[in-house]
């Protein structure tokens, strides 16, 4: 049995994120299946003691409980990459690495959101959630229009980080919520070059190929 | 948008809730473009209203307690909800799979429902595999004496017949009997003389928008339910992705320009039945005179 265990929700972007980095990492897990929709099971009385927040991604390891997307991130990364090469410790680089998490755990889990409501009819001002997903979408793209100016594919510096992993699957599920990617050129780019991680997979919403 | 003048989607019965979710918080939402209320007042009646442009409840509508639903209709229904024998079965193992909701015309979502084509594209390793893409010759028909289209002796290779099991061919009957409602029976792997059964009830809200419920009559006790509602939930957004993508997003009636294939049968008895019907609401012809 493999320690690390992932309790998870196949149809939850934050989950994906999780997936996606233990995937390119090559490590191995095991994954518990909580029943989100439609049996809220996530916040019942057995989950809200492992993350009293009543969400996933939950991590557990040995005696260690984790919980959150980027909090995972940041554990495995500084765990499992002896390399550094997913979380550099270069302050320059740490620092807008965690600038950017920041991001992914704040503005952009708007588009979290409005996937949800348009999915799981979960509850939400549809009209302030979309427009501050469409915001975090255009400083992303900005990001990147900049970046690939600069000659570099990837959010920080020339190698992937755990940032492109953490801001991925918001801007490549937004179809689920209506968001075309016609508008974000620079970020198809990217997200093509998110593609060749190796470890790579999808999640229903992000088909095989494209 | 404003509830329907379309007679014939107006008489017909709609899911509109899991019973479960049916309690004393009474709940809004809206069936072909009207907004209506349901709940659970004293005695534990459940009722469905209207919700009139004041934003009062109106007039009470008719109810149904069926296959775990909750059913209503805005008109006067001429037939009552189908029947299926096979939910009368007391080892039937019933799962709700969860509403999900999708921008497109309810009708288009049965269509794919029925088609066998996309299998092996849209649900890779699931429900189809390439190089196994061919379609067999299959028989579909609108059986007048019920006014239900059926799909009969269709058959396709499937490299995941139910959750985690193993491939084979699937033998599986598709039934349509009403609009807004589609089913398939499928040969019960681990009992052949016996027929699982997939339901998909849709809630038409808009012409363009709609939410849908599988809900399955299952022979198997072996399976978790967190496996059986993962299976069909990631096929379920495998197809919204596709559906949402369909153009005109309301289902066109006329036959399309280019020469149907030989998948597209079901496809073609379906359209047809619809137009017989009179059916407007959620089709590309009905949606132009609404505009
Ligand atoms: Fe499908």
């Amino acid at each position: 049995m493999a320690k690390l265990t992932l309790y998870d929700y196949e149809l939850d972007d934050q989950c994906y994120k999780v997936r996606l980095f233990l995937g390119a990492l090559g490590c191995l897990y095991d994954k518990v299946a909580v029943d989100v929709h439609p049996g809220s099971e996530h916040r019942s009385a057995r989950y809200l003691r492992l993350n009293p927040l009543g969400a996933l991604p939950i991590l557990t390891e040995a005696d260690l409980t984790i919980y959150g997307a980027e909090a995972i991130l940041t554990y495995l990364a500084l765990k499992y990459d002896t390399a550094r090469v997913w979380l550099p410790e270069k302050p320059e680089t740490f620092g807008r690495i965690m600038q950017w998490l920041a991001f992914s755990g704040s503005i952009l889990s708007a588009a979290s959101i409005a996937r949800a409501h348009a999915l799981f009819e979960i509850e939400a001002d549809e009209t302030k959630v979309y427009r501050k997903a469409r915001l975090a979408f255009r400083l992303m793209e900005d990001h990147m229009t900049k970046q690939q100016f600069d000659d570099t594919f990837w959010f920080i510096g020339n190698t992937a980080t755990i940032v492109d992993i953490a801001l991925f699957p918001n801007i490549a599920l937004s179809r689920d919520f209506g968001v075309d990617h016609d508008e974000y050129p620079a970020l198809r780019r990217w997200m093509a070059h998110v593609r060749g991680i190796p470890g790579f997979i999808t999640m229903p919403g992000i088909p095989a190929y494209h | 948008m404003t509830k329907t003048t379309d007679i014939v989607a107006l008489d017909e019965w709609y899911a509109i809730a899991v019973m479960a979710d049916v309690g004393g918080n009474p709940i809004r939402t809206r069936l072909l473009g009207q907004d209506i209320i349901y709940g659970r007042g004293p005695n534990d009646r459940v009722s469905v209203h209207e919700v009139d442009a004041s934003g009062r409840p109106g007039a009470a509508l008719p109810t149904r307690e069926r296959y775990n639903c909750l059913w209503t209709s805005l008109g006067a229904p001429r037939h009552e909800i189908f029947r299926l024998a096979e939910a009368e079965e007391k080892d039937r193992r019933v799962v709700v799979c969860g509403w999900i909701k999708m921008r497109t015309s309810g009708l288009r979502l049965v269509e794919n429902f029925l088609d066998m084509a996309h299998f092996p594209y849209i649900h890779p390793n699931i429900l189809g595999a390439e190089p196994h893409t061919e379609v067999p010759q299959y028989a579909s028909e609108i059986r007048r004496d019920v006014d239900e289209v059926w799909a009969t002796n269709c058959q396709f290779y499937q490299p995941q017949i139910v959750a985690n099991g193993p491939g084979g061919m699937v033998q599986l009957t598709y039934r349509v009997p009403s609009p807004f409602v589609v089913m398939l029976y499928r040969v019960c792997p681990s009992s052949p003389d016996r027929l699982d059964v997939i339901m998909m009830f849709i809630q038409p809200i808009e012409e363009d928008l709609c939410r849908a419920l599988p809900v399955m009559y299952l022979i198997d006790d072996r399976s978790s339910q967190i496996d059986l509602l993962n299976f069909e939930q990631v096929i379920f957004l495998q197809d919204r992705i596709i559906v949402e993508n369909q153009r005109p997003l309301l289902l066109p009636l006329e036959p399309r320009s280019e020469t149907p294939t030989r998948a597209d049968l079901s496809s073609v008895v379906f359209r047809r039945w619809l137009k017989e019907k009179g059916l407007r609401f959620g089709t590309a012809e009905g949606g132009r005179d609404l505009v």
